[in-house]
């Protein structure tokens, strides 16, 4: 597979709406006050531009994630973790049948540096896509004033697990994270934690539930717990997830509370196949040939347990290991 | 605007739905709770499965069996208090097996380390090196997240949602 190693170019701004249009491999960008526009040699994509940023800073926070990201039906993203494919209607019976799909392929840092590009230009003040959209402004109508601060933020890996000294602290109100307004209504208390002499240190526990309920971004998994290769991330869920993910492996999902629901469908055709609707203690693992986009009416606490051993990817792609994970005999 | 905050326990959850043109066995759909109900204090059952990793239910009636695994393993609390006994190993003492949790025949007699007393929500380290047992006088429910092992129960039939 060749890698195009030519990075992202700027190719003018838009004198009325003052946001820049860039142009990486054979993919251009463009938007105005309500769309992104994304072009190839053979066909364009047009994308709401909230969808469009949400997508776009938590595939770049997510460094690629596992699998395929798509913003949409046609356009996205692939991990092959040290590079990244940018598709367009690859994953898309109608674009196939009419040969006007195309997949390019960059080293992972080109694609972020391009992502973060755009978004850097296209976002301005009051406006947070990692945010719900209750909790912050409106990316609509002509470019104000760009942001300063870090597009990306609270993406917390635990080594081992959080909080534990020398490893990623828990959110507190001295981190700057008050509980979240939909969690209110929760009491929070901490573990006990007893050591005889000789111990101290080596016992120790968190409270999972109020470390989730201070997340101020959604949709944004974050390491909580570590055995081996198997990773505990944590997450609080409101609206709606803004890609639609296809796992290279499979992934499952623990409800903790509240309900998110599921739409599934065929991994390569986007052919639904129906839904989910998880609600609180409700767990469901996400089969390796499908994509699943997920919708929250009320900000809902979800664990999510994902297998990181390398090259697990080539093992599924391959056939070596079945799309899903349980053997019923 | 206020909002209710909706967490299952052990009397009172209610399951999702799993409508899908696909075979259900793929998703491997249970509900902690509905699983815990159904099950004997202790036995710890598989509800997630990535290759060698599990995460098991545990019913927490009583005074649990004394436990040990070759690498950490992470307990959250679903439903009830529970308070967690930590013992360390001598070297001697160690788990020879693979991967997961073994059951310990008695206490060990090794130095007391402590103990952890966790509610609803709250995530504890199971360090490697020590052996633990769960409290609890009521019904609680945890959930380990750990290695496919020796005590590894698994009755996918009997918990998933299959149509
Ligand atoms: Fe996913």
């Amino acid at each position: 597979m060749d890698v195009l190693d030519k990075g992202i170019e700027k190719l003018g701004t838009d004198p009325d709406t003052g946001y820049a249009s860039f142009r990486l491999g054979s993919f251009t960008f463009r938007r105005d006050e309500y769309f992104a526009h994304v072009s190839w040699p053979k066909g364009s994509q047009i994308i709401e531009i909230d969808r469009f940023l949400r997508a776009m800073v938590r595939d770049i926070g997510w460094g690629f994630f596992y699998g395929w990201i798509f913003f949409d039906d046609i356009f996205g993203t692939t991990n092959h973790y040290g590079t990244v494919d940018i598709f367009a209607g690859s994953y898309d019976r109608g674009c196939k049948d009419a040969g006007i799909d195309l997949l390019e392929t960059f080293p992972a840092e080109t694609v972020a540096h391009a992502f973060e590009t755009i978004s850097r230009d296209w976002i301005s003040e009051g406006y947070d896509p990692l945010n719900a959209p209750l909790e912050t402004g409106s990316p609509i109508g002509p470019k104000g004033k760009e942001r300063t601060d870090p597009l990306l933020r609270a993406f917390i890996a635990a080594d081992r697990m959080l909080g534990l000294e020398d490893d990623k602290a828990v959110r507190s109100d001295a981190t700057g994270h008050p509980i979240n307004r939909a969690f209110a209504d929760m009491a929070f208390d901490a573990p006990e934690i007893e050591c005889e002499p000789g111990f101290e240190g080596q016992l120790h526990a968190i409270n999972l539930f109020d470390h989730i309920a201070r997340s101020d971004v959604t949709w944004n998994p974050s390491i909580s717990a570590v055995t081996r290769a198997n990773i505990c991330c944590v997450t609080s869920e409101e609206h709606m997830l803004p890609v639609i993910h296809g796992n290279d492996r499979n992934e499952w999902f623990i409800q903790l509370s509240d309900e998110i629901h599921w739409n599934i469908a065929d991994k390569n055709t986007g052919a639904p196949r129906g839904r989910v609707v998880m609600k609180a203690g409700d767990v469901c693992a996400m089969p390796a040939d499908i994509r699943h986009q997920g919708f929250a009416p009320k900000r809902a606490m979800l664990m999510v347990m994902e297998n990181g051993t390398p090259g697990l990817e080539t093992r599924y792609a391959s056939g070596e290991l079945k799309p899903y994970p349980v053997d019923f005999s | 605007m206020a909002y209710r905050t909706h967490v299952g326990a052990l009397d009172s959850y209610e399951k999702g739905v799993i409508e899908l043109d696909d075979d259900l066995r793929k998703y491997a759909f249970s509900n902690i709770f509905e699983v815990a109900g159904a099950a004997a204090p202790f036995e710890r059952v598989a509800v997630v499965q990535n290759l060698d990793y599990v995460a098991e239910v545990m019913r927490v009636e009583g005074d649990s069996p004394w436990f040990a695994a070759p690498h950490d393993e992470f307990a959250t609390v679903m439903d009830g208090e529970v308070v967690f006994h930590f013992v360390k190993l001598e070297d001697g003492q160690k788990p020879g097996h693979e991967g997961g949790a073994a059951q310990l025949g008695a206490k060990p007699n090794g130095a007391v380390m402590g103990k952890v007393t966790a509610r609803r929500g709250h995530q504890v380290l199971l360090p490697e090196g020590a052996a633990y047992q769960l409290v609890s006088a009521k019904p609680a429910v945890a959930l380990i997240q750990t290695v496919d092992g020796p005590v590894t129960v698994k009755r996918w039939s009997d918990i998933c949602t299959l149509a």
